[in-house]
């Protein structure tokens, strides 16, 4: 019998040696996460199980990456608690602000997810690590104190939709580009409960970083997880940064899938999501005339080294518009690092934008920009619901770190064509 | 067990931020979270919402966030069931987790309508519109997630079987 490489790497997990899409199955957890948000609800949970230690405190990470550093009194009260919670278990991935950085781009930096595993995480996003072929999903803080006191979590096996991509993008497009124009294409429950597989020759032309970003967005489609197939590029980053065993799990040649859809990278454009929702997508030669106040580049999606050169190789000799607000969040403390001494930092802030620690913040309307109402902001983030970055009638564009750059500057949504 | 309630009515993609907006997620008290339950898709909702009453959306109800502060937030409201054609997969997680009553049915997610009066069975799956007196049979849940909505979520659940 036939498997998707999701399905293979769960039949592990479960210590089976098929499984069918629909089957019910307990799954061993090789990573279980929660953010200052979710791990509150998580340990309160914990708490009523009785237990009086976790199930593996190496395997349970802790980021307060959300509201922090803290934004307000009921915030880092949140965090004291999870930070107490974290010292009485000994878990040894608490990460304090100064080491922090938001989830998905310190997990895999800090080696702790790597190709094979099953992670959860009380973050919907946690489907990030696909780009490494590991099986991770976002679940709920009930699910994350399950999983630090069983280390084993329940799922339904999904079916999956394979991508296959062929050729390659052109200059100025990204992973961005391309996953805001599948989900365009599919809808945000186009893959509901499924998984999303990208195989083919075109995945040997995206670079890691354009994987995590398309394997971050597999949720805006209704995804349970993203996934792409282990090599060359997967695996020098591994041994980069992990010490962890991993194993590499490939898809069986004839393996079932609910719907095959091939995409031609070289077809792909620039590609904005209009409010509110992040199907609404439009080329930028489709976008009109959209005036801006604020930019946002950063979050789990975009906050990578590749997204901080892209945006500095858009913002060279220009300035951000009068008009326009502009925040730059690398993602990790090693991010901004990097990126400060390859003189990334000069460029942002001869630009005339601000730089931020690392945060989730705008992102959900926590906080370091939030919008007032009517304001418009272009963003390199997920999300574009109803109020998500403030004011309910406040309104999100999602793009790329290259056409929030060159919308920066340009005080209106527009590509680098236009500088 | 039964549910019985009057209906207050969505339409596709009800998203988490609307559910509960992030800015009030600095709490996890779920009075004070249902003290903000859909304020940014429905500012009357909270003043009109009785103990018992009954959501009823179309399409990938809960999409977006992870937060198990949305469910939570609907059910400390006294919502009593939600009914919807679709759900997005982490809510209905959540949902079964936290013993929120949820139902899959299509046919009864486009038919009800706002105001109308509903009895759901959720042994037996049926749902009643007394109103349009119109009856609808939901998808029952696999065994095992039956288990965990017995023992009033996966805590329950867990507890249960450790012994």
């Amino acid at each position: 019998m036939k498997m998707t490489m999701t399905q293979k790497i769960l039949a592990k997990h479960a210590n089976l040696e098929y499984v069918e899409p629909g089957q019910l199955i307990m799954a061993d957890l090789d990573m279980v996460l929660g953010n200052d948000i979710t791990t509150p609800v998580a340990v309160n949970e914990f708490r009523k199980i009785g237990l009086d230690k976790v199930f593996d405190k190496d395997k349970i990470a802790i980021v307060p990456d959300h509201f922090c550093p803290n934004k307000d009194i009921k915030s880092a009260e949140q965090v004291k608690f999870i930070r107490e919670f974290a010292k009485g278990m000994s878990v040894s991935n608490f990460f304090e602000v100064g080491q922090m950085g938001i989830e998905h781009a310190l997990l895999p930096e800090k080696g702790l997810v790597t190709a094979g595993d099953v992670v959860i995480g009380a973050d919907s996003h946690t489907c990030t690590y696909g780009a490494l072929g590991a099986f991770s999903t976002g679940v709920g803080s009930t699910d994350m104190a399950s999983g630090m006191a069983t280390g084993k979590a329940w799922f339904k096996i999904p079916e999956a939709i394979k991508f296959t991509l062929i050729n390659k993008l052109s200059k100025n497009i990204s992973g961005k580009d391309l996953i805001l124009h599948i989900i365009g294409m599919i809808g945000v429950d186009g893959a509901l409960y499924k998984s999303m597989e990208f195989v083919g020759e075109g995945v040997k032309t995206l670079t890691i970083d354009d994987r995590f970003t398309i394997a971050n967005m597999a949720i805006e489609a209704g995804a349970k997880n993203g996934i792409f197939p282990v090599d060359d590029i997967t695996l020098e980053y591994i041994k980069e940064h992990s010490t962890k065993p991993y194993e590499v799990f490939e898809a069986d040649e004839d393996a079932i899938y609910s719907e095959e859809i091939v995409i031609d990278l070289s077809k792909i454009e620039m590609t904005v999501s209009f409010p509110h929702l992040p199907d609404n997508t439009r080329t930028i030669d489709e976008v009109g005339d959209i005036k801006i106040d604020q930019v946002v580049i950063g979050s789990c999606t975009n906050g990578r080294i590749q997204d901080m050169r892209e945006a500095a190789s858009v913002f060279k000799g220009h300035k951000v518009h009068p008009e326009v607000r502009c925040i730059i969040f690398p993602a990790t403390q090693k991010i901004w690092k990097q990126a400060m001494n390859e003189g990334l930092f000069d460029i942002f802030i001869d630009a005339g934008a601000a730089i931020s620690t690392p945060t989730c913040g705008p992102c959900l309307g926590g906080h370091m920009g939030v919008l007032a109402k009517g304001e418009r902001a272009v963003s390199t983030t997920n999300r574009n619901f109803v109020g998500r970055m403030g004011h309910p009638e406040s309104e999100v564009y999602l793009s790329s770190p290259i056409v929030a750059a060159a919308s920066a500057i340009l005080g209106k949504i527009g590509s680098p064509d236009e500088l | 067990m039964k549910a019985s309630g009057k209906v207050i009515k969505y339409g596709n993609n009800v998203d988490t931020d609307v559910i509960i907006p992030a800015r009030y997620l600095n709490t996890s008290d779920p009075a004070e979270l249902a003290s903000h339950c859909m304020e940014d898709i429905d500012s009357e909702f909270v003043k009109k919402v009785n103990k018992g009453d009954i959501i009823v959306a179309l399409n990938n109800f809960g999409c977006g966030s992870s937060r198990e502060h949305a469910p939570i937030a609907i059910k400390a409201s006294g919502i009593s069931c939600v009914i919807a054609s679709t759900f997005a997969r982490i809510f209905y997680r959540n949902a079964v987790n936290i013993g929120l009553p949820i139902l899959e049915c299509e046919q009864a997610a486009k038919e009800i309508e706002d105001g109308d009066q509903v009895i759901v069975d959720f042994d037996s799956g049926i749902i009643i519109n007394e109103t349009k007196n119109k009856q609808y049979t939901a998808q029952p849940f696999p065994p095992f997630m039956q288990e965990i909505m017995k023992s009033e979520g996966l805590i329950g659940y867990i507890k249960k079987n450790m012994k």
